[in-house]
């Protein structure tokens, strides 16, 4: 395959990671920050942001890791430590550099880091890049795909929490409840999505 | 088979162990922030290494702030003013800080990085709140059910506390499978003797730190203990006072009264101590002689029960009762409460039934 048809590859996988493939409303990956630091746009999208770089860059070190170390050693099993041995390390060493050098990078950005260090999207990501056996330049299409669907779905949800916080919610369903509810039909509407593309 | 599994084993130990080691070291090379001056109150400066959070920089030079959640940003109880050198608000803290705390500076203190010199400023209350060793230094039976400890502080060796306000006192380890618990106390002795700290115990079935006071502790043991904390405490009007407290109630009442008598305060006070047997009254000497030292106080024990062949000609019925009967003049009155809920809940209803302000009523519920 040449790099040009990689590169069209990469892009279809892209898009059907941010619509069709969503990771958090397909496979319901990443709930837990989705839920809890859904509350404003503002923060959510600080969130999302940060969880767009971080899968985007975990996903191309791990594929890395695993061609260049794991295959030839025959330890494609220990694939789930390695990845999220790497997944927490670059995480750590990313917090430290930003919080040094960039303090209102690190304000928009930083904090969110050790929320999504062990988050299961991450993880999730880097092994359906390996079960699908995507190339390296696909591998990051669907990182940055998968990063940007979780984006949106969690600016979408912030916004229909906004809207929620005047609304009157009977006293058993406030907070988790609702929101469960409100994925759940998010998950339902994204699935209008899958006749537009049909990419693996 | 064996091979292979080895070299699994140490493949992984050594991605491992190379990544902790990047870590390590870059760790020294960014996060080190070097010694950083922190300025507290205008008070006291203390200087410690940057890079933690400022909260746990704080705990470890025993500054102690409270904090539910340990320092995740979950609670929004750490929190301070940082004046200087605290760095931009963090969206993490936002949710917790009202905008009037915003715009005076300040910050969950779990958030704040100690990167270089700063300036903060916490309640001085909390300043004063230290981790004191002390020894056991009596035990008095008061009722069958009421003690009263006396603890000397051996390190530091004094605390400076306002009267009416309590510490709490850590239950050890005493028998398997009971876990180590703070309990709150209110304090009962004089404030002048600023060496040691009384208190007023009474015990709980089943209770586990009360049962460790009442079983375990002996004189001459070794007890911990932090404080001081709380706001319960004596006004600054001239206003008739109306204590109402029962059994270990009496603690910060007591505490109260000797610092009433050390600053030759002349209120008009009445205490009415409510029991359900005259057995269950205790300190009636003290009170007496505070009744002989104080400008106007009047001590009013009220009993329940029918006191067979008991020689009592005091008040009787409930504590509520006999303030009901007693306090004509509610409306220019304070009240101190202490005690259980219940009776606190009744005796602010019976107040303001009688005309005093719900401001004027304050109180110390022992939950």
């Amino acid at each position: 395959m040449n790099i040009g048809m990689e590169i069209q590859q990469a892009f279809v996988v892209c898009i059907s990671a941010v619509f069709t493939q969503n990771i958090l409303l397909t496979y319901f990956l990443g709930l837990c920050p989705f839920l809890g630091v859904s509350r404003e746009v503002k923060t959510a999208t600080g969130l999302g942001l940060a969880v767009v770089f971080v899968l985007t860059s975990t996903c191309m070190l791990n594929w890395l890791v695993y061609k260049y170390v794991l295959v030839p050693l025959g330890l494609e099993f220990f694939r789930f430590i390695i990845f999220i041995i790497v997944i927490a390390a670059f995480v750590q060493l990313v917090e430290m550099v930003i919080d040094r050098y960039s303090p209102s990078l690190y304000q928009k950005l930083g904090v969110f880091l050790p929320l999504i260090t062990v988050n299961c999207a991450i993880l999730g990501a880097s092994l359906f890049m390996v079960i699908r056996d995507y190339s390296f330049i696909v591998t990051i299409g669907y990182g940055l795909g998968s990063g940007l669907g979780w984006l949106l779905a969690i600016i979408a949800m912030a916004g229909i929490r906004q809207r929620l916080a005047n609304d009157r919610i009977p006293a058993g369903l406030q907070g988790p409840g609702i929101t469960l509810i409100i994925a759940g039909l998010m998950a339902l509407a994204f699935m209008g999505f899958s006749g537009v593309l049909q990419g693996r | 088979m064996v091979l292979d599994i080895l070299i699994a084993v140490m493949v992984v130990s050594l991605i491992g162990a190379v990544l902790a080691a990047l870590l390590t070291i870059s760790e020294h090379f960014f996060a080190n922030y070097g010694p950083c001056r922190i300025n507290i109150n205008d008070e006291r400066d203390v200087t410690v290494q940057g890079g933690k959070n400022l909260l746990s920089t704080l705990t470890a030079e025993k500054i102690f702030i409270p904090s539910a959640c340990g320092g995740r940003g979950t609670c929004g109880l750490c929190k301070l003013t940082v004046l200087e050198g605290g760095g931009l608000l963090l969206p993490t803290e936002e949710p917790f800080l009202e905008k009037d705390e915003i715009e005076s500076n300040v910050r969950l203190s779990c958030q704040v990085k100690v990167r270089n010199d700063l300036k903060i400023e916490i309640d001085p209350e909390l300043f004063a709140v230290r981790e004191y060793v002390c020894k056991c230094a009596d035990i008095v039976d008061l009722t069958h059910d009421i003690k009263q400890f006396r603890f000397d502080l051996v390190e530091p060796d004094r605390m400076d506390f306002v009267p009416g306000q309590y510490i709490q006192l850590l239950s050890p380890v005493y028998k398997k499978g009971i876990e180590e618990v703070y309990r709150a106390y209110s304090i009962s002795s004089d404030p002048q003797r600023a060496d040691s700290i009384e208190t007023i115990i009474r015990l709980v079935p089943g209770g586990i730190c009360t049962t460790y006071c009442f079983e375990y502790l002996k004189v001459g043991d070794e007890v911990r203990l932090n404080g001081p904390y709380g706001d319960f405490r004596l006004s600054d009007t001239d206003a008739p006072i109306v204590f109402i407290a029962g059994g270990s109630g009496m603690a910060p009442i007591k505490c109260i009264l000797h610092f009433m008598k050390n600053t030759g305060n002349k209120r008009k006070a009445t205490y009415y101590f409510g029991a359900n047997k005259v057995e269950e009254l205790f300190l009636l000497d003290e009170m007496r002689q505070f009744e002989k030292e104080l400008a106007d106080f009047t001590f009013m024990p009220v009993v329940v029960a029918d006191p067979d062949g008991e020689d009592w000609t005091g008040e009787r019925g409930l504590v509520t009762d006999a303030v009901q009967r007693k306090v004509t003049n509610a409306p220019q009155c304070e009240a101190y409460l202490c005690g259980s809920p219940g009776m606190i809940d009744a005796s602010i209803k019976v107040l303001t039934d009688l005309g005093m302000k719900e401001e004027s009523v304050f109180y110390d519920k022992f939950a």
